[in-house]
């Protein structure tokens, strides 16, 4: 990168992370400065991925800004429509159909699911438990074939219109969509006893890369690493929007802030996800057909303000019109915007074999732990690759293993009802 | 009291408007000298949360929108200030929040709003090698 820079006056040695990593989607560059194992300072680069939808929001018309939007992140390609049509919708003051809000839920909380999986792989995968990466992964494959089911798309659903949603669920293929969501549930049993039986788990997440309740204050991060610090926010219930004040869920809260507590938070929500998918199919079903649109015909000058929690946190939109067909001013918000400076208190309290999964914990929307070199200080010369980090944190993990006798040893037992239907 | 009985009276005079969109959207006009005192108390004493702040280049100048969140009850209270058009100018808060620290950075680079007072003022998503002195999300004057 020509960036490895070493501080004069201090001896500390910085390791480069990223700006590229395969295995996410987008990219970021951190500094991580440690002296020996320890990491005291970090630094985070971005931009490598600055599109600037902002602008280009101002110069398309308001429903051409729902697709733009979706196209922020691959993942998160529902949320964003979703905090955008519920600004827009601030702005114009319209009522959506209920039918078009249960809708709505539904693939919103597919995609929480979905992309919470992807997380708990990648976790997997940077603690050297490679068996819960490709399960993870594997059972994400039925939830995307859920969304393909309803909306044609394995991503980018194309689902949001201001006031309402583009396409109806056939009553007729909720008995399917509900099978298939109970099939999910056993895999769901699976991680969570990985994760809450497993001491190796224990020993490699408990304690580390702790953000402390006030830290998330102050740091005002929100979505999951928020909540496993023990702050209790949830858009979907404090701002209620679409349907979730209709069915029956809870918000996922723990104490620690700790890695563990944010994988627990994660897995948890899962099933919180499953059951508003299942209300809101038994919703769906008590609705007249086809009313999903409010037809929203014309844009008021003035201001909207919409946000939506995605799965890693809230999204957040501001509109502002001066009575054109399209946005004078949009702001956008990615909750990883408000996560990822957490890592700056997060990662300097531990080792650098617990830096990748630290910075893994807040599942950045542009995390990028690939590329990585350690340097030393006086020759510049790389000792550490990416490599090597992910080495440590694995090998860390073997350690532990060798220390804690698992007895009986645990071995995950796949469930069968699952297998290979899809 | 309410919470946005409690905005009104402990803002008191710094409020110069204030307008209620609807239930839940509420915004403040204050003078730009006020914005940390009242980002104090929106944030310490109201345990508001700090969304994010909103930078616009308008035709009589520039407006930053502060959201914060008041997420016991799901309201969002928006602090208006405007900013002089040729030299823009205010006080930075992330002394006070520490989330506001890459939001400032943001509208420093793209707006070309200083902030007084910041930590860390350098570039946030812009290339080191973008020109000094182009602030992209500036309106271009109509031909």
């Amino acid at each position: 990168m020509g960036e490895f820079q070493v501080e004069d006056k201090k001896k500390q040695t910085i390791i480069p992370i990223g700006p590229y990593h395969p295995l996410q989607e987008e990219a970021e560059y951190f500094k991580l400065y440690v002296e020996g194992e320890k990491v005291t300072k970090l630094d985070i680069e971005l931009g490598y991925q600055h599109r600037g939808i902002e602008k280009l929001c101002e110069t398309r018309h308001f429903d051409q800004v729902v697709f733009l939007v979706e196209r922020i992140c691959g993942i998160c390609s529902c949320s964003h429509p979703f905090a955008h049509v519920n600004a827009v919708e601030d702005l114009c003051g319209v009522d959506v159909p209920i039918r078009a809000k249960y809708i709505r839920c539904i693939i919103a909380e597919l995609e929480r699911l979905h992309s919470h999986l992807l997380w708990l792989g990648l976790a997997g995968h940077f603690l050297g438990y490679n068996t819960v990466w490709m399960w993870a992964w594997k059972y994400r494959e039925p939830v995307l074939d859920i969304c393909e089911f309803i909306t044609g798309n394995r991503n980018h659903y194309a689902m949001f219109k201001i006031g309402g949603v583009r396409q109806d669920i056939d009553n007729n293929d909720i008995p399917q969509i509900n099978k298939m969501c109970d099939d999910l549930i056993p895999a769901l049993d699976m991680f969570k006893g990985a994760v809450m039986d497993d001491p190796v788990i224990h020993a490699r997440t408990k304690g580390v890369g702790i953000l402390t309740k006030q830290e998330a204050i102050d740091y005002c991060v929100v979505g999951p690493t928020a909540r496993a610090s023990g702050v209790d926010i949830d858009v979907r219930r404090d701002d209620p929007c679409a349907a979730y004040p209709l069915v029956d869920w809870k918000v996922i809260v723990t104490p620690n802030g700790d890695v563990f507590d944010k994988v627990v938070v994660r897995v948890l929500e899962m099933y919180e996800s499953v059951k508003i998918i299942k209300g809101c199919l038994e919703g769906l079903k008590k609705e007249p057909k086809g009313e999903i649109d409010a037809k929203v015909k014309s844009f008021p000058p003035g201001e909207g303000i919409g946000h939506y929690e995605a799965p890693r946190g809230e999204v957040f939109h501001y509109v502002l019109s001066d009575g054109a067909n399209r946005p004078a001013r949009y702001k956008v918000r990615a909750p990883s915007y408000m996560n990822i400076p957490s890592n700056q208190v997060a990662c300097t309290r531990g080792t650098i074999s617990d830096a990748a999964i630290t910075l893994a914990a807040v599942d950045p929307c542009y995390c990028c732990t690939e590329r990585s070199a350690v340097l030393d200080e006086k020759t510049n010369k790389k000792i550490f690759g990416w490599e090597d980090l992910l080495r440590l944190s694995q090998e860390k993990t073997e350690r532990i293993k060798k220390r804690i006798p698992l007895n009986p040893p645990f071995v995950p037992t796949e469930p069968t009802s699952v297998k290979g239907e899809y | 009291m309410n919470v946005v009985e409690e905005v009104q009276q402990k803002l008191d005079k710094k409020i110069n408007k204030f307008f209620k969109k609807n239930e839940q959207r509420y915004y403040i006009d204050i003078d730009a000298k006020e914005i940390v005192p009242s980002a104090k108390i929106m944030f310490r004493d109201i345990e508001c949360r700090f969304a994010i702040a909103t930078g616009t280049h308008t035709p009589q100048g520039f407006e930053i929108l502060y959201h914060f969140s008041h997420d016991k009850t799901g309201k969002i209270f928006s602090l208006r200030v405007a900013l002089d058009k040729n030299a823009p100018e205010i006080e930075s808060i992330t002394s006070i929040i520490t989330g506001a620290e890459w939001i400032e950075r943001e509208m420093w680079e793209m707006l070309g709003i200083n902030f007084k007072n910041h930590p860390n003022l350098k570039r946030l998503l812009l290339a080191p090698d973008f020109p000094e002195g182009v602030y992209p999300l500036r309106q271009k004057p109509r031909e």
